[in-house]
């Protein structure tokens, strides 16, 4: 088994970190895994994305032709990665702030309100975790404790984000 | 763990006591990873140095006084560290050089190339010298191949360049660390630190008398003799049937062996060459593998430099092809199996006997 | 009998190869007299330049290595954080110092490091044949200046020990002069005082040398004796440009 992941977004909507945390989840389950990062010059608002490969045997390469998974939190990301998907593969898309219709028939597409949802919490920054909730939940490449324990290893002692995270991941995981 | 800080924990367990760099894309991971981990450690040095040509002569004093020390750059800054590593080579002192190389020429792009294959294995710097250059593919030979690179500039007393590429850099991956830091290590018998119980030293190159000079290029040359015959390294993958080799490094390696296992499952039979020593370059195992395989497709991420050692092993005795990416394109492993496809079938390997 | 005049211990037994009337001869011997009375022959690393004075690896018997055009401050940096028992000299001109080694120098002297710089400005480059040097004089004729230095065009002499000077880092700065018997023993006194900050771990110290070049300048030992009193010192005036170390002189 070989799944290759993309996370695309803006810079700052925490894309990186979702893949990081996937990535990390999937290491403490023992799982080769291989994260590559890649953004633009900018620290903020340019476009960033990474790849995820999880697999049982050596990872060969660590770039995706076709990914398995594309996890899509903006409209520029949704249109520059849509046509690579594997035929069969799932495309999560931040509806919140994609609002296009697919023209694929060949692929599920799982659409998760992450902002909203986000803000409702009282914590708009937390779209991308509602996004891997959600994720976590349909992909079943890792367990979601797997997911919170990378959580808290990375917030380490800020438990109010800690808390706040949590629950949004819990939320987007109990949607699909 | 990214691997530019992966470099820079493997280098301390090696045993780096001094690390003197400047800021460049995409490698300051590893720069703030020693600024972390290595400037309060006892008996070590950590500076931000005022420019990579500052960094590299630091280096040079450091290795003077007997320690292990590196720097690091990314390609604009190692063409600035050249003038350094040619009087490193000349005095025969042990460097690492890390060179987590981006697009060029110019200031090119903060993406992964590989187009500094001719600065690294030709010297960039001036005279008639060679530096050892090693080439990782993964996470965990970026931290193997660092200490190698330690231990083999000591061995040899000759400056290692570890040529890595942005997306080895960025990328993260699990990596078992092999070795613990030394507490302490054997003060290197060519140090400089004083004439105290012995004559005074001199550690120069420069002098008036060309025969004098020519008897130090005749010693160097030999130690290079040596190191290609003791060090050369590759790793040689399902190329015993293979009609197709590909020869690649790096990351490019990494992506050519996920697009041979596709080759590999439609029926293809293509193995790989992945020289894990850049110099000394492996050609015995290309002339070796010539016996039975006449095609070799060479995979870089620049317009064709190592295709110039595979061309050179081969004497004529096989057919080479390119295909490249220049300007830090990340090709995909679809891409080059097209790549592959295509050569096998247009010379008629499916047929071949 | 009472000996009063030797060779210094940690001087060599080797002719110079030096130009009669050339600076570098005396600064070398006061050098090594205070390497001898500050018994620092083992424990001291010397930094020539590319250069007249890359040979100074030849008469001084004391641990050196060379280093590339202007960059002795990043390689003495290197060792002094290597190995901070040792003691570290660079011994530069001013084309090394104050033109191509400008930012190793100004760095390392912010950065309080813990060496010595010998820097000998004669106003012109030497070994490559009289160029132009950062400190050449307005008007100075040199082979690249030869309708005299324009300061339109050339720029001004570079004062590099005031510019240093105005570095946090950089505790003792001298300049002095090797044109007379008074002005060598002052020379002496300033690169013992220099000497010592260093080994009080105070931070960088600089002493900025005036010598002759007799050869480039086309003129006699005498004349340039002379011309270094009546013209250099007007741009470069003598005495104590920066002292941070807290100490009274010596004598």
């Amino acid at each position: 088994m070989l799944i290759k992941t993309v996370f695309a977004g803006f810079g700052g909507q925490g894309v990186l970190s979702m893949g990081l945390n996937l990535a990390q989840a999937a290491m403490l389950e023992g799982k080769n895994v291989t994260y590559l990062p890649s953004y633009g010059a900018e620290v903020r608002g340019g476009t960033a994305n990474c790849t995820v490969a999880v697999s049982d045997e050596e990872i060969a390469s660590p770039v995706a032709s076709s990914p398995d998974f594309i996890v899509a939190m903006n409209q520029p990301s949704l249109v520059r990665f849509q046509n690579q998907i594997q035929s069969g593969g799932v495309l999560f898309i931040n509806s919140s702030l994609i609002e296009a219709e697919i023209p694929r028939g060949d692929i599920e597409i799982v659409r998760v309100p992450a902002n909203s949802i986000a803000e409702e919490l009282g914590s708009p920054k937390s779209a991308n975790m509602v996004m891997l909730g959600a994720f976590t939940k349909k992909s079943n490449l890792v367990s979601v404790s797997s997911v919170i324990e990378e959580l808290k290893s990375t917030l380490k002692k800020k438990q109010k984000l800690i808390a706040i995270n949590q629950k949004a991941l819990m939320i987007g995981y109990d949607l699909v | 763990m990214n691997g530019n800080s992966a470099i820079g924990e493997a280098a301390i367990r090696a045993g780096c006591q001094c690390y003197f760099g400047y800021p460049i894309t995409p490698q300051n991971e590893l720069t703030e990873y020693m600024a972390t981990h290595l400037s309060r450690r006892k008996g070590c040095s950590f500076i931000q140095a005022e420019s990579e040509i500052a960094a590299i002569n630091m280096v040079y004093g450091a290795s003077l006084a007997g320690s292990r020390a590196m720097t690091s750059s990314s390609s604009p800054g190692i063409s600035l560290k050249q003038e350094g590593i040619s009087y490193l080579a000349a005095c025969e002192l042990p460097a690492v050089i890390i060179n987590m190389s981006r697009g060029g020429p110019g200031l090119g792009s903060i993406s992964a190339s590989q187009s500094d294959y001719f600065q690294a294995t030709r010297g960039g710097g001036h005279g008639d010298y060679r530096t050892i250059v090693l080439a990782p593919s993964s996470g965990q030979e970026l931290a193997d191949l660092t200490h190698r690179a330690f231990d083999l500039a000591d061995k040899y007393l000759v400056p290692v360049i570890v040529l890595g590429d942005a997306m080895l850099g960025q990328m993260m991956e699990p990596i078992e660390f092999k070795h613990e830091a030394p507490d302490e290590l054997p003060v290197r018998s060519n140090a400089l630190r004083g004439a105290k119980g012995r004559p005074s030293r001199i550690i120069k190159t420069f002098t008036s008398k060309p025969a004098e000079l020519e008897e130090i290029n005749w010693s160097l040359f030999r130690r290079y003799q040596l190191i290609k015959k003791e060090e050369t390294a590759y790793e040689a993958f399902m190329v015993e049937d293979a009609r197709l080799v590909v020869v690649a490094f790096g990351i490019a390696a990494r992506i050519a062996k996920g697009a041979i296992k596709n080759a590999r499952s439609n029926g293809l039979r293509v193995g790989m060459l992945r020289p894990i020593t850049l110099w000394p370059f492996p050609s015995q195992k290309l002339k070796d593998l010539s016996k039975k395989t006449k095609d070799f497709l060479v995979f870089e991420m620049n317009m064709g430099q190592m295709i110039e050692d595979v061309q050179l092993a081969l004497e004529g005795k096989g057919a080479v092809y390119f295909y490249g990416r220049p300007g830090g394109v990340i090709p995909t492993p679809t891409e080059v199996s097209r790549v592959i496809s295509r050569h096998y079938y247009q010379k008629g390997l499916k047929s071949a006997k | 009998m009472r000996k009063v005049y030797t060779r210094p211990r940690s001087l060599k037994r080797v002719p110079f190869h030096y130009c009669p009337g050339c600076g570098h001869s005396i600064v070398h011997r006061v050098m090594t007299e205070l390497i001898d009375e500050m018994h620092l022959q083992d424990r001291i690393i010397g930094i020539p330049p590319p250069g007249c004075s890359v040979f100074a690896y030849h008469y001084f018997d004391v641990d050196m290595a060379e280093s590339a055009h202007g960059r002795g401050a990043a390689v003495a940096t290197g060792i002094k954080r290597a190995y901070p028992e040792v003691m570290v000299f660079t011994y530069q001109g001013d084309g090394d110092l104050a033109a191509i080694g400008t930012a190793e120098t100004i760095h390392a002297a912010n950065r309080g490091e813990r060496i010595t710089a010998i820097f000998i400005n004669n106003a012109v480059y030497g070994m490559t044949g009289g160029q132009m040097a950062p400190t050449t004089l307005s008007e100075q004729v040199t082979t690249t200046t030869p309708y005299g230095r324009d300061v339109n065009l050339e720029g001004y002499p570079v004062k590099m020990s005031e510019m240093v000077a105005l570095v946090r880092g950089a505790v003792y700065i001298e300049r002095t002069a090797v044109n007379s018997p008074a002005n060598i023993r002052k020379t002496k006194k300033a690169i013992r005082k220099a000497l010592q900050s260093q080994i009080d771990g105070l931070g960088f110290s600089l002493v900025e040398i005036l010598s002759p070049c007799p050869t480039n300048w086309k003129m006699t030992p005498l004349e340039s004796w002379q011309w270094i009193d009546k013209e250099m010192t007007k741009e470069f005036p003598l005495g104590v440009i920066k002292d941070i170390t807290g100490k009274t002189d010596a004598d």
